[in-house]
């Protein structure tokens, strides 16, 4: 065998243990998911239940995305008072989602039932 | 007749909810309401005769897009009530629609609500939001197809047979705790509109939720009322005609009757009685006799309007 020849080898065994070694570091990463299927990580669940949003005050981490869920059978809406986030009316199931960056305590209010008050502190 | 000691007894409150049976008329006469029989009232000529003829008809809370299980079938209910509207021998010459035309302010909902309502044979229809009409993050679909009678304000009058009408929104803004709103742009235009109006000019004044207290704990009145009801006490006939609650709950005050009307859709709880205003689940049988319309005539002698409650069956 000739000097360069056994360069080539080297090097190709090289790559071969590389890409080997990421594709087994991505299986285990995704075999490993905390997060619900769909979900992004770190999401935190809000049920509106009963004309109420269970809990009615919520403390999250800067970054989290708080997730609220209709259990009723009447429609509910999600309006922040500072103009932050404004759902949709959502039927029986339906879902609405937003991630929280900065800190503060944000209150919101549900515009079709108004009585229904939620505040949601981050840290 | 007021049913405001009824519905404080929850036996009161379910007679309340059966009363509505097969239609029933109420004459005002000086203030004073006096129930009629329809069925007496079919073949009293004359009696009929001095309830005059129709001058429109309130439908309300057709909610369309609504599907559990208190209605899965609203378009159905709602043609019902167009072809109880259509059978009147005296057709009114328009109607008012007092809100949640829609029930999610889905533009499928809206279009599907406006293709339904073509069938009616007044084809004049005046409307004023819910607040299940105005749930759009933008708050934009309910203008897009009836905004422009109103500038996009929502409020607006006209004038017909010589009775002045006057849409009012009280369904944008919300009191804590959930009565709603009239705001001070809306007030001082009323205001304006009324100005220099001959007080017997007939009134009627129509919004989606009611313009008196009802029942605060579930949001039914409108916090900022008592400004309204200053400018409209000096006028000698006032008819205000609202939605929201889904049953009929009336009241006579001075010169100022108020009307809540039925919904086409579903029933819902008398004040109180349940966990909140949701959607009420009866029996198959039953819903029929909680939707309906409600035909307003004017009697000319003495000059005032007079109510008719009809319901699906």
């Amino acid at each position: 065998m000739s000097p360069i020849r056994a360069r080539l080898d080297v090097r190709e065994f090289a790559a071969v243990l590389l890409r080997g070694t990421l594709l087994a570091a991505f299986l285990s990463a995704a075999a490993v998911a905390p997060a619900a299927l769909g979900e992004p990580p770190n999401t935190i669940r809000i049920d509106v239940k009963d004309f109420m949003f269970a809990p009615t005050s919520m403390t999250v981490k800067a970054g989290a995305t708080v997730t609220w869920t209709n259990m009723d059978q009447e429609p509910h809406t999600l309006k922040s008072s500072d103009g932050l986030f404004r759902s949709g009316a959502l039927d029986t199931g339906d879902s609405f989602s937003f991630k929280f960056d900065k800190p503060g305590t944000y209150q919101y209010v549900c515009t079709i039932h108004p009585r229904m008050v939620g505040t949601v502190v981050v840290e | 007749m007021s049913d405001d000691r009824k519905l404080h007894s929850r036996r009161g409150a379910l007679k309340c909810l059966a009363y509505g049976g097969a239609g029933t008329l109420f004459a005002l006469s000086g203030g004073v309401f006096t129930p009629i029989d329809l069925a007496r009232a079919a073949t009293d000529k004359e009696g009929t005769a001095r309830l005059g003829k129709p001058l429109f008809v309130q439908i309300s809370d057709t909610h369309i897009g609504f599907n559990k299980e208190a209605n899965p079938d609203v378009n159905g209910t709602l043609n019902q009530a167009i072809d109880l509207v259509n059978a009147m021998n005296d057709q009114p010459p328009l109607i008012i629609h007092t809100g949640d035309i829609t029930h999610l302010s889905r533009p499928a909902e809206f279009d599907l609500a406006q293709q339904l309502f073509t069938r009616l044979r007044t084809s004049e229809m005046h409307t004023v939001p819910g607040e299940h009409d105005t749930s759009d993050p933008t708050v934009s679909e309910y203008f897009k197809r009836f905004g422009s009678v109103s500038g996009n304000k929502g409020y607006y009058s006209f004038d017909q047979a010589g009775v002045h009408f006057i849409g009012l929104i009280n369904v944008l803004e919300f009191k804590p705790g959930g009565l709603g709103t009239l705001g001070e742009a809306q007030l001082a235009w009323v205001k304006d509109d009324l100005r220099g109006r001959s007080a017997s000019t007939p009134l009627v004044v129509f919004a989606h939720m009611p313009l008196w207290t009802i029942y605060e704990p579930w949001g039914w009145g409108t916090g900022d009322l008592g400004a309204l009801m200053s400018e409209l006490k000096r006028f000698g006939s006032v008819t205000v005609l609202n939605g929201h609650i889904h049953q009929i709950v009336q009241k006579v005050e001075g010169n100022i009757t108020f009307h809540t009307a039925r919904s086409t859709a579903y029933p819902q709880p008398a004040a109180g009685l349940g966990e909140g205003p949701g959607p009420l689940k009866v029996a198959s049988d039953e819903l029929p006799k909680m939707l309906g319309v409600t035909s307003i005539s004017e009697k000319k002698h003495p000059r005032s309007l007079s109510f008719s409650d009809a319901t699906l069956a």
